[in-house]
């Protein structure tokens, strides 16, 4: 079993090249990896799609059921999100219950999704109380080279894109199926833009090599109208505050050129 | 060249204590021209060295320490020894005996089993490995009788004293022997029970009060009178 | 649709009575369970929390030992009757993600590299949850650290600000954070201007982020002197009362 472990000569050769302005793969400090999207590969699900950024590979599933409400909100459809590290995609990942790393991925794009009320989860609710659409966003991570949350989240917008929702009539209190799909209507578009520090200068979508010698992260989702909608430093390090209003604006701006990467229309 | 406390101020892990040309001594640490503290303690200023007289701390291991020991497990070389300390010790049979001895474990256990105490001292200890401890030397070995005090390890100098000052009078106050382990732990052993218990009450008190001044003083008076109260 | 809640009223006075940039009350206790090698308990407003640590020492299961540092282990949990609605005593996905982003916080404040092939394991338990538990279990936990006399760069303070009926608030109590627009909850380090956990959910500006976010700095920095208070309020007491007993001679 190869580890991903990186050599002590990798890392500083990193730390140096950052430092004079340069990665090792040949990148801006600003600049992201290719990026491909494909979405609509898996007739089975309500949505899908499919991240490529570099090597890292993440394919998003949207499975829409019928369910019950939370008490504490009872107009309101279900949003649940998960996210699983399937072991092919890395030496590191293993079979089993999901790990911290794992579930905040999962929660960091919810909340992105979420907080952006990108899906109106009042038009989800069916029978108030009893009856509603549950959607369940599962991100599938099947090659990890780094910066999973950025193309977890860019996979989870691009298959809610192409998210259909079956039609239904209320008959006596019951929900009946109707033949015939309806887009899933968007109101707003996330993106997460995650930057790691490294010897104090900031990169964006750091990969795997990177993210082994980076002093910590920062993920910062925006909505279409250049709003925060979620933020997440992660990393056993620290960040000064003068960085993070640093990051916050370089993010803003790669947000916008990842969303038109989704969403061809204005 | 600015200091930022005066001598024995009570002080928190981030404090900065002094700018400019100092040297960075016990639980303090540097950036640049800054000295801070790092532990929650007494600061001292030595000419331009800088130190923190830690309040509380837990007991790392040092060559040549003196300290007593639980045994916790028994195995084929020797014994594993709970010395109070984040590292677990050894003390292998060669360092029990001073003749060459054939290690067979229902022996072991007979010299020395689980939940005995012993006084040991330290004959390694470095960061690859837990350190090991020898009881070859006169006056170390099994502790049969008397009593065991558990104090921080912070403030074993103090309870030894300046030149073993404040131990000295301990000794003679209560008519007890004392032995103080680095580790933390104090054995005690004295003519009667009454004589171990003042004893033990003094070492707390100093625990409790280290951190002042006129302590020897205060200590003495307070044996002197647990005494007169029989 | 229900009646939304107003949060502020006409005065920018808020549901608790606190005006926009005031804190909760605060109360620290250090070392306060004799079987830890730290402990500390706090309360802020109606959170009660107490935070305990065991070590550094031997890792169990060993395989996790580094070579070169001590490992940091924290768990974040929540008493089944500390929140209104009982909550399962089964670990919550919000408590693994709290643990991990509370461990990554205080991870850079310890010295971890002077204790190899040790553990210090560090156990946050909600007693009693009124929005901010996080924030506050950073707070707490730094001081059971500190009373365990692990070496520190730095205490570790924490506080949350956010959005709450259009005005920026520091310290939002529960009813804040759930109907607030927006919370961000900040850990710092005063003495090295350093920023060890940063979250935010909900909507805001870059302009009103900065803002919550330099707010969030300022209410660390006043909870940062009621810590070094606390912990040295166990001795300078002691050493009080031995002065007045010399002096009454």
């Amino acid at each position: 079993m190869t580890s991903t472990m990186i050599s002590r000569i990798r890392q500083s050769q990193i730390a140096q090249l950052i430092a004079s302005g340069k990665r090792l793969d040949g990148r801006e400090l600003t600049e992201y990896r290719p990026i491909q999207i494909e979405t609509g590969i898996i007739e089975k699900a309500e949505g899908s799609a499919r991240v490529r950024l570099g090597k890292t590979e993440v394919m998003v599933g949207i499975k829409i059921e019928l369910g019950e409400p939370f008490s504490d909100r009872p107009n309101e459809g279900v949003l649940t999100t998960n996210a699983e590290f399937v072991p092919l995609a890395s030496p590191e990942f293993e079979a089993g219950p999901p790990g911290e790393d794992s579930v905040e991925l999962a929660r960091v794009v919810d909340r992105g999704i979420r907080e952006s009320k990108a899906i109106d989860l009042e038009k989800l609710c069916i029978i108030p109380g009893k009856k509603v659409f549950v959607i369940f966003i599962d991100i599938y991570v099947l090659n990890h080279d780094g910066n999973l949350i950025d193309a977890s989240a860019l996979a989870a917008l691009a298959a809610l894109t192409n998210t259909k929702i079956f039609k239904y009539e209320v008959k006596d209190g019951n929900v009946e199926i109707k033949p015939g799909f309806e887009e899933l209507p968007l109101m707003n578009f996330p993106v997460a833009v995650t930057l790691a520090d490294i010897d104090g200068k900031l990169v964006v979508d750091p990969w795997l090599d990177e993210e082994e010698v980076m002093n910590a992260r920062l993920t910062i989702s925006f909505d279409k109208d250049g709003k925060i909608c979620a933020m997440q430093k992660g990393g056993s390090g620290t960040l000064s505050p003068k960085q993070i209003i640093k990051a916050v604006k370089l993010a803003k701006e790669k947000s916008e050129e990842l969303r038109s990467l989704v969403v061809k229309k204005a | 060249m600015p200091v930022f406390f005066e001598n024995r101020d009570i002080v928190t892990p981030g404090d900065l204590l002094a700018e400019g040309n100092f040297e960075a001594g016990r639980n303090t640490y540097r950036v640049d021209s800054k000295i801070y503290a790092c532990k929650l303690g007494l600061v001292e200023y030595k000419g331009r060295i800088v130190n923190v007289v830690a309040l509380n701390t837990f007991y790392i291991p040092s060559v040549g320490d003196l300290v007593i020991g639980k045994i916790v497990e028994v195995n084929l070389h020797g014994w594993n020894v709970d010395i109070n300390s984040p590292y677990l010790a050894t003390l292998r049979a060669s360092e029990a005996f001073n003749k060459p001895y054939k290690p067979q474990k229902n022996e072991l256990s007979e010299i020395l089993d689980i939940g005995d105490l012993v006084q040991a001292k330290i004959i390694a200890f470095d960061r690859t490995r837990n350190p090991l401890l020898t009881i070859r030397e006169p006056g170390l070995g099994k502790i049969t009788h008397g009593q065991i005090v558990k104090v921080s390890p912070a403030k074993i100098p103090r309870i030894i004293g300046r030149k073993g000052s404040m131990i000295s009078i301990l000794k003679k106050e209560t008519h007890c022997n004392i032995t103080v382990g680095q580790n933390g732990l104090i054995h005690i052993s004295g003519r009667n029970a009454e004589d171990e218990r003042i004893a033990v009450l003094a070492i707390k008190k100093i625990e409790l009060e280290a951190h002042t001044s006129g302590l020897t003083d205060r200590v003495t008076e307070m044996i002197i009178k647990e005494r007169g109260v029989k | 649709m229900a009646e939304k809640i107003k949060l502020i009223d006409e005065n920018g006075i808020r549901t608790d009575g606190r005006k926009p940039d005031e804190l909760r009350p605060i109360k620290l206790e250090v070392g306060v369970l004799s079987n830890a090698d730290g402990s500390a308990y706090i309360e802020q407003g109606k959170n009660k929390i107490l935070a305990a640590v065991y070590g550094p020492k031997e890792v169990h299961p060993r395989h996790l030992a580094l070579p070169d540092r001590a490992i940091l282990r924290c768990r974040y949990h929540m008493a089944p009757f500390s929140v209104q609605e009982r909550k399962s005593p089964a670990p919550s996905r919000r408590e693994t993600e709290l643990s991990k982003v509370i461990r990554e916080a205080l991870e850079p404040a310890i010295f971890l590299e002077r204790f190899p092939r040790t553990s210090i394991d560090l156990f946050i338990e909600v007693l009693q949850a009124d929005g901010g538990t996080r924030a506050a279990g950073v707070t707490v936990a730094s001081l059971a650290l500190a009373d365990a006399g692990l070496p520190m760069r730095d205490l570790v303070v924490a506080c949350a600000a956010g959005k709450v009926d259009g005005y920026i608030v520091l310290d939002l109590n529960d009813i804040e954070d759930k109907e607030g627009m927006a919370d961000v909850p900040v850990a710092y380090m005063p003495s090295i201007d350093a920023v060890g956990l940063l979250q935010m959910d909900g909507q805001l500006t870059p302009e009103e982020f900065e803002e919550a976010f330099n707010l969030a700095l300022e209410g660390c920095r006043r909870i940062y002197e009621l810590q070094k208070q606390s912990l040295k309020a166990k001795y300078l007491a002691i050493k009080e009362s031995v002065e007045e007993a010399v002096e009454e001679k």
